[in-house]
């Protein structure tokens, strides 16, 4: 049967991680690629790459990370951040990305997620989503809220709606951040993941709130997500990888357990 | 020399950095002279069944696949390039190749595990089990899983035909073998270690 997949995601900026993550012997690794390297050698089953570059004339520097990225591990991974068009697509999967996630500009032009499936299939395609708890009202009935520009601007869509909608223009998994729970390490918004998952026949990965092995446990049963990202609870090295999927093994949670 | 069939399927380079980090020498090609010379084929393929075949008739790489089965020469099918050797998919309901007989088909829109409703795509990690020993797998433990990201699963009307099988809700055929032909469901190129592990094995076969 398959199993759940344990996601480890980076933050990268002019090429360099954004915090230096903590590996063998507390050395500090800034590259993005000898961290992808480290990961993928503890077992993640893909990683996610976010760009935060603010100025877009740097915006080729992730291009070449990408591409010695595809060369080093052999895992998929998928890169988000500062996606605008077809065209910033193109640049990442021909790097050699398996995925790339729009989420801000498939807000603002959804039709970049049906013209992304066309030109590289439903499977390249994630759609990134900020999520906050708001009143459920007539226009978010299921009480989450779409926001956007890393959590700044809200923009009265619902969130439900919006999953299904994506699912319907072609995006072929969902990315679901909670604002709320992200940060705080207190768990993934369990609620939110399991409505979305359980409303959508695409996969969904869980991201926003872990801190502990139990939180992934929580999220992929009774939050229904298909994979758990995960950041800082193994970038400090509080755990290895290889540590949380034995836990959820042990839980009787499908995990790739050999590599 | 190990020759990737190129085709406008998507994985072609993916592909070929794997072979680059195994150290093995190839050439990307959709040049029948040039395929003839190559000891071995990759047929590796991402994307829709109909765009496929009808590229590949235009070059008449489908007739090539045909002589290239029938001449011994070790072949490696992967995802598409698995689903279309078969007679036909049902992905817009296309002809295919006909390397071995049987359908592409899609997966029900009902499976369920553990009474939840399964995704489509099958995206992620899945394991094969094999029905005998196959050359492919040498040095590959049977825990092993590898990457799938597919709707449709190759069905040969032949159960001989099939090396392995993965559950999805169901159990499907991930793994064929032919005589010289062996074809993959999942990614061996995306399938961390295990699945480089099945590129050397394929790229040291005789195809017996």
């Amino acid at each position: 049967m398959i199993s759940k997949r344990i996601i480890p995601c980076l933050d990268v900026r002019d090429g360099k991680l954004t915090k230096g993550i903590k590996f063998k012997g507390n050395v500090d690794i800034g590259d993005p690629v000898e961290a992808a390297r480290e990961y993928y050698e503890q077992g993640a089953d893909e990683i996610v790459f976010y760009d935060i570059t603010a100025s877009s004339d740097k915006r080729d520097i992730m291009i070449d990370v990408v591409r010695r990225v595809a060369e080093t591990i052999f895992i998929p991974f998928s890169v988000g951040g500062g996606i605008r068009n077809l065209e910033d697509m193109r640049k990442v999967i021909g790097a050699g990305a398996e995925k790339v996630s729009v989420n801000s500009a498939a807000v603002l032009e959804p039709d970049i997620i049906t013209q992304g499936a066309r030109a590289f299939g439903s499977q390249c395609v994630v759609l990134g989503m900020d999520v906050k708890k708001t009143a459920a009202s007539k226009k978010t009935p299921s009480g989450y809220e779409i926001v956007i520009e890393g959590g700044r601007t809200f923009t009265g869509i619902d969130a439900l709606w919006w999953a299904k909608e994506a699912e319907r223009l072609g995006a072929g998994e969902i990315c679901l951040n909670s604002i709320d729970a992200d940060g705080v390490q207190d768990g993934y918004e369990i609620n939110l993941t399991a409505l979305i998952s359980g409303n959508v026949r695409i996969p969904v990965i869980a991201s926003g709130g872990a801190g502990k092995p139990e939180h992934l446990a929580d999220v992929l049963t009774a939050g229904r997500a298909d994979a758990a990202l995960i950041a800082s609870m193994v970038h400090y090295r509080t755990y290895t990888i290889r540590e949380i999927k034995q836990y959820l093994s042990s839980q009787n949670i499908a995990m790739r357990m050999f590599w | 020399m190990i020759a990737i069939i190129e085709y406008n399927a998507g994985n072609i380079t993916s592909v070929a950095r794997a072979l680059n980090s195994i150290g093995q020498d190839f050439i990307i090609t959709n040049d029948t002279k040039m395929l003839d010379a190559a000891s071995h084929a990759v047929f590796p393929g991402v994307g829709a069944a109909g765009e496929a075949m009808a590229y590949l008739k235009d070059k008449k790489l489908d007739t090539w696949l045909k002589h290239c089965f029938q001449s011994g020469k070790p072949i490696l099918g992967i995802c598409l390039g698995t689903q279309i050797i078969l007679d036909r998919s049902e992905e817009n309901d296309t002809e295919c190749i006909g390397l071995v007989a049987g359908v592409t088909k899609r997966f029900p829109d009902n499976l369920t595990s553990a009474g939840r409703v399964l995704k489509i795509p099958h995206m992620g990690w899945n394991s094969v089990a094999l029905k005998h020993h196959h050359p492919l797998f040498a040095g590959v433990p049977k825990e092993a899983e590898f990457y799938f990201v597919h709707s449709y699963y190759p069905s040969p009307a032949d159960p001989s035909a099939v090396l392995g099988t993965t559950d999805y809700g169901m159990t499907f055929c991930s793994v064929l073998a032919v005589n010289n032909l062996v074809a993959v469901q999942f990614h061996p190129e995306k399938s961390g270690r295990p699945g480089l592990q099945i590129l050397k094995n394929f790229c040291a076969w005789e195809g017996k």
